[in-house]
């Protein structure tokens, strides 16, 4: 199958130029909130998966099996659920996201 | 029982039917009908090739054995997928951005298109992947045993052995079909994808079904199983935290990795929304997948016989139950996890191998060059598909050699650790600049070795290959080194020994090598690249200007990406460029589109040795580098220019306006003082002229006519005065002045003055200070009086004190004379301090003082001609001038 080259636009000057603005209108400074959820959910996540580990147990070998069992599939949904709705209101790609370079870009 | 010939025929018709399906989407990709074909669903499904027979099976014998803990295997992916935005989305951008074909040439291309690298990051997935492939043979061929068994045929090691052969046999050819039909300019495979997603929904389907068999067909319902799972013994769960942590990070670090979760994650992926659906489908894939895996193994322990083996509950559950059909139906999800697995991670794999290591040294071995005629892709499919064959029989030997009685789990995490260590160099790549290929390949390298020295090594068990007195005192007596016990740290548990020792040098030696040592151009410029991908909207040049004819790459690039595809892509640059027919000019920015439309079918390093031997090695160098940063320099230069320039036009406008400002109010200025003029003139005249009319028509007695001759007589005194001053001004206006300089002191002129200008000493007291005024000057002395005779003066017509006085001060000042005349009067207000030396101006009602506003305007100009000044003094108490004049 043939599929034109994505790059058929006259070529640019390989870096964005322009100045980045401090302000941004409400729904892309929105955005970038949103992308900033979006970061801090796994982080979230994988705290909260540690806690079955820190739960006081009575005797050594007593278990929680069913119990840990619960809350993990809980969690589960609850972060599926969360990244669903992450989904619906980030936008993947538009015209903000090369300005959002101050936390992506690598230096030399 | 079933009859066991009943599976197989059911068997090859679910293999007939993936066929057909492949097929199918193959053909209607083919048209370019590929709408529902690459949709998010399809996407998110392909992804579950990440839950293998290792999960099917392997999940419910890892939870008999050690409880919950076999769901960090699941956590670990989870917590990559909803955290999408950190990694894999940039990883999908550069993927798509670099025509990528495999996670070696990730590595290979983000550091610098690197050869050594690619082979090295293949022959770790190799060493990696060929026992998880062995470990999917092992699970069909067993779940195909117990059937076999339970149709009243005990088979042997030899019946294992050849079904295990059919089996990847049929898998191969599968993948020989749909893997490697064509060789694509982006390596897709829709036929393949759409196969795994029909399988992802079986499987799930498949223990999902089994699953609420169990819960609420045998156990009696989710209460009872509740029940039953915390009074069971062997699910009894103590978790060890460096274990369930570790486990999490691994499988997150293998997710990622992993050959064939690239392939579907990153290469197939062909829309970026598809990403955010599976960040929270994936997931609950995955849940849905874990869901029942402990109720089956917890059951499955009360249920089953002593010593049955649990990796086959799934299938043995039903089965001891007398559910045949359910039974064939796991059978079928277990048979379709394996499957997938293994179509998908072989293709991968021979990918990896045809591009990185057939590729490459196919080139070197032909000194002819690459503009020769003649198909290369024939040898680039040839390579894939005996690639294939060969990785396929190194994993049925693998299953062979190890006997197939190891626990599956145990294998799926020996694999997951090795595959891990590319982690290092790919998160460096993709995130950090002055990442290189030296630290790279060191990191790679440590990281191989301690896995292998720790892990794989050992994984072939005790006096396997490593002897007992290794592991007890380590190689050659080096204590330090046991495999088991690094550094002479002992008793953490081997999974989290080899996952901490290994990701620690490993990424210790990325890190130090990287700083240590320093890369080469084309590496920086690909550094660029990935780590600021959503920066650049096209790629940097990667070639100077070079020898190359188009004519000759067109040749090349036929031979690679077919002359069909190869003819629009030269077509559409001529195009582009203006020209007609297929040879465009050869520009940098046409040789480095057409290395990565070639990449994407051979692999980055290999499209850049093809065209590296065309341009005959004038590939970037950092001249270059520095000419690209200094065309974007000069853009940016001259858009400074540009605005220094309409600043600077700016200033001229403004200066423009000032003048034609100024211009409009020297010609109201002209107008007013002809009008002026006209006036002070006419005043004089008339008057003469009415007493000189009555003087003629003689009425007037002697005393009257002596009268009015007085007034004419004055009248003409003032106009002549009038004329004279206006004369006088207009020679010092127009600079032709002559200055008759002589020699005197102040005080004479002063005294001069004094006298001339007819003031009453008796009314006016004048103060001065002789000592002062004993100076020598040299300069127009009587052009010097006149000011100070109108100075002195003005002082008797203005002054309004009722004792006026006049304090004539002289003191040397910056190099000048300063002589300053006060008066004790009212002053001058603030408001007209600026307009007094204008010509006409008088404070108040003309006629009182008798002059016609000229003096001060003469003052003025004669102080500018004898290079000194006059100023108004305010803040003396009283009207005060200030006559600055040059001395010596």
């Amino acid at each position: 199958m043939t599929q034109a080259p994505p790059n058929d636009s006259p070529p640019k000057s390989p870096i964005k130029t322009g100045p980045r603005t401090k302000f941004l209108e409400r729904s892309n400074y929105r955005q970038r909130r949103f992308r900033d959820a979006a970061r801090w959910l796994p982080l979230f996540g994988a705290v909260f998966m540690v806690f079955p580990l820190m739960w006081p147990r009575e005797t050594l070998d007593q278990s929680l099996t069913s119990s840990s069992m619960i809350y993990l599939f809980a969690l589960w949904v609850i972060l599926a659920v969360l990244a669903f709705v992450l989904n619906l209101v980030l936008r993947v790609s538009d015209s903000i996201d090369g300005d959002e370079g101050t936390d992506e870009r690598g230096s030399e | 029982m079933i009859s066991f010939n009943l599976l197989v025929l059911v068997s090859l018709l679910y293999v007939a039917f993936l066929f057909i399906v492949a097929f199918v989407a193959e053909r209607r990709a083919a048209l370019g009908k590929t709408g529902w074909l690459r949709s998010s669903a399809i996407y998110t499904l392909s992804l579950s090739i990440y839950c293998t027979a290792w999960t099917f099976y392997g999940a419910v014998g890892y939870a008999a054995r050690s409880g919950l803990e076999f769901l960090t295997i699941y956590l670990g992916p989870t917590l990559v997928m909803i955290g999408w935005w950190w990694l894999v989305r940039k990883l999908v951008r550069i993927g798509r951005a670099q025509r990528l074909t495999s996670i070696a040439d990730l590595i290979s291309s983000r550091f610098g298109k690197s050869t050594g690298l690619g082979v090295m990051v293949t022959v770790l997935a190799i060493i990696g992947i060929t026992p998880y492939i062995a470990l999917q043979l092992q699970s069909v061929t067993q779940s195909i045993a117990v059937f076999a068994a339970g149709s009243g045929e005990v088979w042997a090691q030899r019946d294992l052995d050849g079904a295990a052969m059919w089996v990847a046999i049929g898998l191969a050819v599968f993948t020989v079909v749909f893997g490697t039909r064509n060789l694509d300019a982006h390596e897709r495979h829709d036929g393949i994808v759409l196969a795994i997603a029909v399988e992802a929904v079986v499987k799930l389907f498949a223990l999902i079904a089994v699953g609420i068999f169990v819960v609420w067909g045998v156990a009696g319902g989710v209460g009872a199983t509740m029940d039953l799972i915390d009074a069971s013994a062997q699910s009894q769960w103590a978790p060890s935290p460096s274990r369930w942590i570790g486990l999490i990070f691994v499988s997150g670090a293998a997710f990622l990795c992993l050959p064939r979760m690239f392939q579907v994650l990153v290469v197939e992926n062909s829309d970026e929304r598809a990403l955010g659906t599976a960040s929270w489908a994936f997931p609950t894939y995955l849940m849905l997948m874990s869901l029942f895996v402990v109720p089956i193994a917890v059951v499955g322990l009360d249920l089953m016989p002593e010593g049955s083996n649990p990796d086959l509950f799934v299938v043995t559950l039903p089965l001891s139950e007398g559910r045949e059909g359910l039974a064939i139906l796991a059978f079928l999800g277990g048979f379709s996890s394996a499957t997938s697995m293994v179509i998908v991670a072989t293709l991968a794999l021979a990918t990896m191998v045809s591009n990185h290591i057939v590729a490459p040294s196919w080139l070197t071995s032909r000194t002819t060059g690459a503009a020769v005629s003649g198909d290369v892709r024939g040898v680039v499919v040839a390579s894939r598909r005996i690639a294939i064959g060969v990785i396929m029989t190194l994993g049925y030997i693998y299953f062979r050699l190890s006997g197939g009685g190891t626990a599956l789990a145990a294998i799926g995490l020996v694999s997951f650790t090795g595959i891990m260590q590319v982690l290092p160099a790919m998160i460096g790549g993709v995130f950090w600049r002055g990442a290189n290929r030296w630290g790279a390949g060191a990191g790679i390298a440590i990281g191989f070795a301690v896995w292998a020295w720790t892990q794989f090594l050992p994984s072939f068990g005790i006096d396997g290959v490593i002897s007992q007195a290794v592991f007890d005192n380590g190689p050659f007596g080096i204590n330090w080194l046991r495999p088991h016990a690094l550094f002479g740290i002992e008793g953490i548990d081997p999974l989290v020994h080899v996952a901490f020792w290994s990701m620690l040098l490993n990424s210790g030696a990325v890190v130090l090598v990287s700083v240590l040592t320093f890369p080469n151009p084309l590496e920086r410029l690909q550094g660029a690249q990935f780590v600021n991908v959503y920066d650049y909207s096209s790629d940097a040049r990667a070639w100077s200007q070079s020898a190359a004819q188009a004519e000759d790459l067109l040749v090349m690039t036929q031979r690679i990406l077919g002359s069909a595809e190869a003819q629009t892509v030269f077509r559409a640059e001529a195009q582009m460029q203006g020209k007609s027919g297929f040879l465009p000019d050869v520009t940098p920015d046409f040789i480095g589109k057409l290395e990565r439309e070639m990449s994407g079918s051979i692999g980055a390093a290999a499209a850049h040795a093809m065209i590296g031997q065309l341009t005959e090695g004038a590939t970037v160098s950092v001249d270059d580098l520095m000419a690209v940063a200094d065309e974007t320099a000069q853009i940016v230069e001259y858009s400074n220019q540009l605005e220094a320039k309409s600043a600077e036009q700016e200033r001229t406008a403004r200066a423009l306006r000032e003048a034609n400002d100024k211009l409009t109010a020297l010609s109201i200025q002209k107008d007013a003082f002809l009008s002026q003029i006209s006036h002070e003139l006419r005043t004089p005249m008339t008057s003469i002229r009415s007493f000189s009319d009555i003087l003629r028509d003689g009425e007037v007695d002697g005393d009257a006519r002596r009268r009015f001759a007085g007034i004419i007589h004055d009248e003409t005194n003032r106009l002549t005065r009038l004329l004279d001053d206006l004369l006088d001004l207009g020679v010092l206006e127009s600079g032709q002045v002559q200055l008759n300089i002589g020699e005197g002191t102040l005080a004479d002129v002063i005294d001069r003055a004094v006298l001339a200008s007819g003031i009453d000493e008796t009314k006016v007291s004048i103060s001065r200070r002789a000592n002062a005024e004993a100076v020598t000057l040299s300069t127009d002395m009587d052009r010097l009086s006149q000011v100070f005779i109108n100075l002195i003066s003005n002082v008797a017509k203005y002054c309004d004190a009722d004792e006026p006085e006049l304090r004539i001060i002289v003191r040397p000042m910056d190099g000048q004379l300063a002589v300053d005349f006060c008066d004790n009067g009212t002053g001058v207000p603030q408001e007209s301090q600026s307009v007094i030396f204008e010509k006409f101006s008088r404070l108040e009602d003309e006629g009182k003082a008798g002059g016609a506003g000229l003096g001060l305007a003469i003052c003025r100009q004669i102080m500018t001609a004898i290079g000194g000044g006059i100023a108004y003094l305010p803040g003396q108490g009283g009207a005060a001038f200030r006559v600055t004049i040059p001395t010596d």
